[in-house]
């Protein structure tokens, strides 16, 4: 009860509820959110179960154009499929990995930013140079690369089966530099300041002063760049499927309904494509821009890129 | 100076190795070359003959070493599918990826320059807000979608350019190596709709960049002197003030570089474009994992190779940068 009269009349909440573009984001975010994870409740139709599809359904135009169908809204895909329905459980998917790949990265990003920043030395200039390395060859290389050698490793069929934990490891492994360089960042700033000497003068061991004392104030930024980074996760899965290294059309997330539309789009059945496109991006706009806000707000002088 | 070029170069160096390494290992662990070249039927004997012929039974670092002495004379192997040199196709296919990065790489820098301009001049006039915006909603549009919509608008709707490939006119140049559709308004056209995708996701980043540092230089003392002698705005604003943006714009765009050629894997994918991109996607497709372990080493290479330019041009004029990267 403290805790939430405590939220109620900080200056946090106040900025944010005066903000439209926070506020707007915000809530079309959590209505997408709400709405994604409720897929199962919600959704007219189960994608996943092939007992409920008839492929004579298929490629029907959303119900409002000629030729629609009243029980498919937004018309059906290539399989019959309800595209509302798909498109409900690919946001759910896309979401997942969003934050499954984001808290991958943020882990990783973290310990090997703390260890750099912390020891200093050699330790610290081999692992800054790999990030700086692989961050020279941009995050959707490495993910496309990776992706690529998951597959040939594992074989396309086991490929399918673990295609969420596989993806995020995949996109996770790819981005954690941009967190290892803020967490190194701010940990050179911190470890001068005194009560991390104090610290260390009862004391106390590297990994404690490390987790406990250090990290809890590294943390602002960490949360700053989480927020966008859950955008380039999404945009990242979306791209990997697109080009066929990502969600198999089985269970589709938003990348690979855009891309198993295309083959259609050119012969005039754009809804296919277009829905999902049209969710996906804003999906993406809204977590941007309250990425964007919250960035403004806890540290208008950290980076404006 | 020169220390700092040799450190940049051993650093190079070892990343090129340990690339050539993963490349190497993917190469080595997937697909067999003995299947690929005498097919499925002849004895296990002769295979094994063959293996021993091929050296595959040495131990991993000695065929590593001989992948690296080939690599070192531009034989990357040969592709399972082509069956011919990896390093041939990658070639053949080079131009076109080239051309199409040159393309959207001339449309964002003439368009970011006096739309970044314009924007930290003016930052509250309607049009700068309206540009601000869009650029937020740009970034946020993946590069494929953009080229689907280019697509449906200007090839389906209203049939003005077409949808996919590279046209037939294509000019060859340099004795045919490189097939340029530069010169022709078939392959000019094909050309349009693939460049504006590529420089899609690009563009609002470098409106944004070129429009953070230059509301920074517009606040320095020295434009303000050069507004106090009664300059011209054109000549304080283009000379004074976009030098001075210029020195982050290049290293900024050094880096993208890699984004962009990461971005065309995409783009080809969507418009069918016959680069390298594409190239990558059909070996990964066919499982020619020779082929797609001499992109690797490839792409690689262009990567280091135009980051250590980069690092060593920007360390020839700041001479900061030498200073700090000295720990």
């Amino acid at each position: 009860m403290k805790t939430w009269s405590r939220f109620r009349e900080s200056y946090f909440l106040y900025s944010f509820v005066r903000d439209p573009v926070a506020l707007g984001s915000f809530g079309v975010l959590t209505v997408l959110v709400v709405a994604a994870f409720m897929s199962p409740i919600i959704a007219p139709y189960d994608p996943y179960n092939p007992a409920t599809i008839d492929i004579m359904d298929a490629r029907t135009p959303p119900s409002w154009s000629t030729g629609g169908d009243g029980r498919f809204f937004l018309g059906t895909d290539a399989q019959g499929r309800d595209i509302l329905s798909t498109m409900l459980y690919g946001t759910r998917v896309s979401i997942i990995i969003g934050f499954g790949a984001t808290l991958l990265q943020a882990t990783i990003g973290i310990i090997i930013g703390l260890t750099a920043g912390y020891f200093g030395r050699r330790i610290d200039s081999f692992l800054m140079r790999t990030a700086d390395v692989q961050l020279s060859f941009s995050t959707y290389m490495v993910a496309i690369f990776l992706g690529a050698i998951f597959q040939t490793a594992f074989g396309m069929t086991r490929y399918e089966t673990f295609a969420i934990p596989f993806l995020i490891t995949v996109i996770g492994l790819a981005e954690w530099p941009k967190y290892a360089r803020t967490v190194r960042a701010s940990v050179l700033a911190e470890k001068k300041k005194e009560y991390v000497e104090a610290a260390k003068v009862i004391g106390l061991g590297p990994t404690r002063i490390m987790w406990r004392h250090i990290l809890p104030n590294t943390l602002t930024p960490v949360l700053v760049i989480s927020t966008l980074q859950v955008a380039s996760c999404i945009m990242s899965e979306a791209a990997l499927s697109f080009i066929g290294l990502g969600m198999p059309p089985t269970r589709p997330s938003l990348g690979s309904l855009i891309k198993a539309g295309f083959e259609f789009f050119l012969s005039g059945q754009w809804w296919i494509t277009l829905f999902p496109g049209a969710l996906l991006v804003v999906l993406i706009v809204a977590i941007n821009l309250f990425g964007d806000w919250l960035r403004d707000f806890l540290n208008p002088r950290l980076y404006r890129g | 100076m020169f220390a700092f070029i040799v450190r940049r170069v051993i650093q190079a160096l070892v990343v090129m190795l340990v690339i050539s390494c993963i490349g190497f290992a993917i190469k080595h662990s997937f697909g067999d070359p003995v299947r690929e070249l005498a097919g499925m039927s002849i004895s296990a004997e002769e295979r094994d003959n063959l293996r021993r012929e091929l050296g595959l039974n040495d131990p991993f670092l000695v065929q590593w070493g001989r992948f690296l002495e080939g690599a070192l004379q531009g034989d990357l192997g040969m592709s399972y599918f082509y069956k011919r040199p990896a390093m041939q196709i990658i070639l053949g296919k080079a131009p076109a990826t080239l051309e199409l990065v040159f393309a959207a790489s001339v449309i964002i820098v003439v368009l970011s320059v006096p739309i970044g301009i314009y924007t930290a001049v003016k930052p509250s006039v309607l049009l700068s807000r309206i540009l601000m915006g869009a650029s937020v909603v740009g970034v946020s549009i993946p590069v494929f979608l953009t080229a689907i919509l280019l697509i449906s608008i200007f090839s389906v709707h209203l049939k003005w350019l077409p949808s996919f490939g590279r046209g037939n006119d294509l000019i060859p140049l340099f004795g045919g190596a490189w097939m340029s559709g530069f010169f022709t308004w078939d392959g000019l056209s094909h050309l349009i709709l693939p460049s504006i995708s590529l420089s899609s996701i690009m563009l609002p980043l470098f409106i944004r960049l070129i429009r953070a540092e230059m509301k920074e230089v517009l606040e320095s003392e020295y434009i303000k002197f050069a507004r106090a002698k009664g300059l011209k705005q054109k000549r304080v604003l283009y000379v004074h003030a976009f030098k001075n943006t210029l020195l982050p714009v290049i290293t900024v765009g050094g880096v993208q570089l890699g984004v962009m050629i990461a971005y065309t894997i995409l783009t080809e994918t969507v418009f069918q474009w016959q680069g390298m991109g594409f190239m990558f996607l059909e070996a990964l497709q066919r499982a020619d994992t020779s082929l797609m372990s001499a992109y690797l080493v490839f792409v690689g290479f262009v990567f280091v190779f135009v980051n250590t330019a980069v690092d060593i041009v920007y360390g020839l004029v700041n001479p900061m940068v030498r200073i700090t990267t000295r720990k």
